[in-house]
């Protein structure tokens, strides 16, 4: 049977359940219901690598009418990556979330929100791309607001408001694409798009909608308060996920429309932006005094480094560009297990010191060792440092630069390793100094802590068995044929 | 001009001006406002785009019905987020756009 | 000053990449709207708009239920956050009350008029639900409550109904071996109408719970946090 709909079937399943349910079940339900939808994923990878692309056409209605579902190695290797980091941080969730209002409204949105993710991956057809992202900014506003504090409401405030911005401007393209071609699917973007001036405007407009969402520096404004105030497991998802999904479609139609299809300058202009972020988000980390708000501004810099893709494959030889998605992707997956590690162990240790301060964590070594090492490991990934996912990574980048001689990036990612190493070097040294010699923190329950610690792993063994995933993600998609 | 080209220009002015208060605009209820009109815009511009020239559109009139309802979701989100947002800051604006 | 001079310059970078867009945009290569008539007998329903929204992007529909659902889901986790006070949201109007004797066999009728109406005509789950949620909002500022829906279960059950419907019949195909929402064309019209009925609940619903999620409260913002908060 065909895993594609039930990639969406099975997670809107869990929704509707725990929605349903009363309170004490939702946690046991999820993760029951884990297992199935981890194993649709993997089946989806599977197929995808033994039989080549796999689709589905939804109601039986082939597109244009209707709308099709299509895994190539990307959304399929997506999907596989978010049941990779969901899992670990709904097993967080049924360990870590107190209050009521936090476990009422926590299981159904993470269900919808997986939902939205899986809907993203699979859409071959613009306007579902549309609705997909909108479910998706929807469950992500609530997470945030649960953490209930006036903060977090105005947090999430903004978001919403970002995420409104964002999506109109998407909406605003898909109209003109609709009105230039006269269909919405993806297929026939990439047939007769090339070329025309306003498939191209609808682009530019898409693009600037998916860089509000994804948080691009200058446009990230909304992002530290929200990731950063949100409840650990919350901060884990949308930080290692939700922004990956408007990146997800912003390289979707860049590669659709074609490597030549989009201007140099567009895509320079995208790159020195993620630049900009690079350092000013590392720089903005190493000076914060809350835990989870540096861990915040470190995504903003870590999505500068993915924005580097763009130059890089635009008007590029095809050897450079391939080193470039190769390099993309492994970042994309390295830095969405090594942030959800990071958060989920930045919770654990806020949890143990029972505050958000930094500069409160002294002493914390000694007592919490395994929480401080969770943290440890993610942070070796987020800077860069072999073995990791994010060694591997960046070495791939540095390559496609050398490659395209783009030299202009290579000050950007060691700059960028430089700054994040510091800001994790800043929260280690402060935890390793001695405190008080009586054990005044809390016990975060083992599981806690051993959620953290599976997914900082995986995110180092990823830089030593690069090979494998990065060949699952490239099949069926432009660069197949490298590496 | 026909009917649905004169739409379309009408949703391109709506759109415009619906981003122009979402942007200089402070207080949430105004940019909510905003949002909304921007919203109509878009929805003309696509129904009076697909719609120009040939017989009536009813993919297009469908999206727009979908869009609506997504438009009323967010709407609703937004105004609970906001009176949530008020009766603990006695404010209806964001703290740092002061 | 400057802030305006931003909005103005990006309001009139938008504007006129829009009306270039407009302006230069090509003849479509697809003809969908051709597409969608010479399918519609084979579809679940009568008129084209309705047969787009429930069959040949059924789809979208399913996750538009959804995108509402999770504006009640948020609406709700949010209430049980931050405690409501006293309900207030009658207004006490006779005249409304009498109005109202009158109004809402009419409302109900509109509604029901509505839903059956879309398998031919313009109308369908939406307009029939937005009926059906103006009804119950006009009856809330009556001051007539909704006593039934005080069982937690209850509410849940009617609200997730129209999307566990439409899933449940996604999956249904699934397991028969057929698409994803690929009615039997034998019972293709009586699924839609099935599905259109539960989301016309689940809809107004919705949309009620959402009017009166987030009540206004007369005693103002009360302020536990405030002397917390600090001001930078």
């Amino acid at each position: 049977m065909n895993p594609l709909p039930w990639l969406v079937a099975l997670p809107l399943t869990g929704a509707i359940l725990v929605f349903v349910l009363p309170g004490r079940w939702r946690a046991q339900v999820s993760l029951a219901l884990l297992v199935p939808v981890a194993f649709a994923s993997l089946l989806t990878l599977a197929g995808v690598l033994s039989q080549g692309t796999q689709s589905h056409v939804l109601g039986g209605w082939l597109a244009p009418l209707g709308i099709g579902l299509r895994a190539d190695g990307f959304a399929a290797g997506m999907a596989v990556l978010t049941a990779l980091v969901a899992t670990p941080c709904l097993v967080h969730a049924a360990f870590s979330l107190r209050t009521k209002a936090a476990r009422e409204g926590f299981w159904p949105l993470a269900w919808f929100l997986w939902a939205a993710l899986n809907t993203i991956w699979l859409s071959a057809d613009l306007f579902n791309l549309y609705v997909g992202i909108e479910l998706l900014g929807l469950a992500a506003v609530g997470l945030v607001a649960l953490a209930g504090s006036a903060q977090s409401l105005a947090a999430a405030m903004r978001y919403l408001l970002v995420a409104l911005l964002g999506s109109l401007l998407y909406l605003l393209g898909v109209a003109l694409i609709y009105a230039a071609l006269g269909s919405l699917a993806l297929a026939d973007l990439a047939a007769h798009g090339a070329g025309e001036p306003t498939v191209l405007i609808a682009v530019v407009l898409m693009t600037f909608g998916l860089l509000l969402k994804t948080a691009l520096f200058p446009l990230h404004g909304w992002l530290p308060p929200a990731h950063g105030g949100a409840l650990t497991p919350v901060s884990a998802l949308l930080s290692a996920l939700v922004i990956k999904a408007s990146l997800f479609i912003l390289v979707r139609l860049w590669l659709t429309m074609g490597p030549g299809a989009m201007p140099v300058t567009l895509a320079w202009t995208l790159g020195l932006m993620g630049g900009g972020a690079v350092f000013w988000g590392g720089w903005m980390a190493l000076r914060q005094t809350r835990l989870k708000i540096l861990v915040a501004y470190s995504t903003v810099a870590q999505i500068g480094l993915l924005f580097l893709f763009f130059p890089l494959v635009t008007g590029t030889p095809i050897a450079a560009a391939t080193l470039a998605w190769d390099g993309m992707v492994l970042m994309l997956a390295a830095h969405a297990c090594a942030k959800a590690a990071m958060f989920l162990a930045a919770g654990n240790l806020v949890l143990a010191i029972g505050g958000e301060r930094i500069a409160d964590l002294n002493g914390v070594c000694r007592f919490r060792p395994f929480s401080l090492l969770c943290f440890g490991i993610a942070g070796v990934s987020l800077s860069g440092l072999p073995p990791s996912g994010g060694f591997a990574a960046k070495w791939l980048l540095v390559q496609s630069a050398l490659a395209s001689g783009q030299w202009i990036w290579l000050p950007v990612l060691l700059g960028g390793g430089l700054l994040s190493a510091a800001y994790v070097v800043k929260v280690l040294a402060s935890a390793l100094v001695e405190g008080p010699v009586s054990d005044r923190f809390k016990v975060p329950s083992l599981p806690l802590d051993l959620s953290a610690f599976v997914l900082g792993c995986i995110s180092l063994v990823l830089g030593l068995v690069a090979h494998t995933p990065l060949a699952w993600l490239r099949a069926g998609g432009p660069f197949a044929g490298g590496g | 001009m026909s009917g649905g080209a004169w739409y379309a220009w009408v949703g391109v002015a709506l759109s415009t001006l619906g981003f122009f208060g979402f942007v200089v605009h402070r207080h949430l209820v105004r940019r909510l406002l905003a949002f909304n009109i921007m919203g109509s815009g878009c929805f003309l511009l696509l129904v009076g785009l697909a719609g120009d020239g040939r017989a009536i559109d009813p993919v297009a009139q469908a999206l727009v019905l979908t869009g609506i309802v997504v438009a009323v979701a967010s709407t609703a989100l937004a105004l609970v987020l906001l009176r949530r947002w008020y009766r603990v800051s006695g404010e209806s604006v964001l703290p740092e756009d002061v | 000053m400057i802030r305006l001079l931003g909005a103005l310059l990006a309001c009139l970078t938008v504007g006129a990449a829009l009306a270039v867009a407009v302006l230069w945009r090509p003849l479509p290569v697809e003809d969908l709207p051709l597409r969608v008539t010479s399918r519609l007998a084979e579809a679940g329903a009568g008129h084209a708009v309705t047969a787009v929204l429930l069959d040949f992007r059924a789809y979208d529909t399913l996750l538009e239920v959804a995108v509402l659902l999770v504006a009640v889901v948020v609406a709700m986790a949010l209430r049980e956050a931050q405690p409501d006070g006293p309900d207030r949201m009658g207004l006490a109007n006779p005249l409304l009350r009498a109005v109202m004797g009158w109004l809402l066999p009419l409302l109900l009728l509109m509604a029901a008029y509505l839903l059956w109406a879309g398998s031919s005509r313009p109308g369908g789950a939406f307009q029939a639900g937005s009926v059906l949620a103006a009804s119950g909002v006009l009856l809330r500022l009556a001051g007539v409550g909704f006593n039934w829906l005080d069982n937690p279960l209850r509410l849940r059950a009617v609200l997730v109904l129209g999307l566990a419907v439409f899933v449940a019949v996604g999956v249904s195909t699934l397991i028969g071996g057929r698409q994803f929402l690929d009615y039997p064309h034998e019972i293709a019209a009586d699924l839609i109408l099935v599905i259109e009925l539960a989301l016309t609940l689940s809809i107004g619903l919705a949309l009620v719970s959402l009017f009166q999620l987030a009540p206004p409260q007369h005693t103002g913002p009360h302020l536990p946090d405030r002397r917390r908060r600090t001001r930078r």
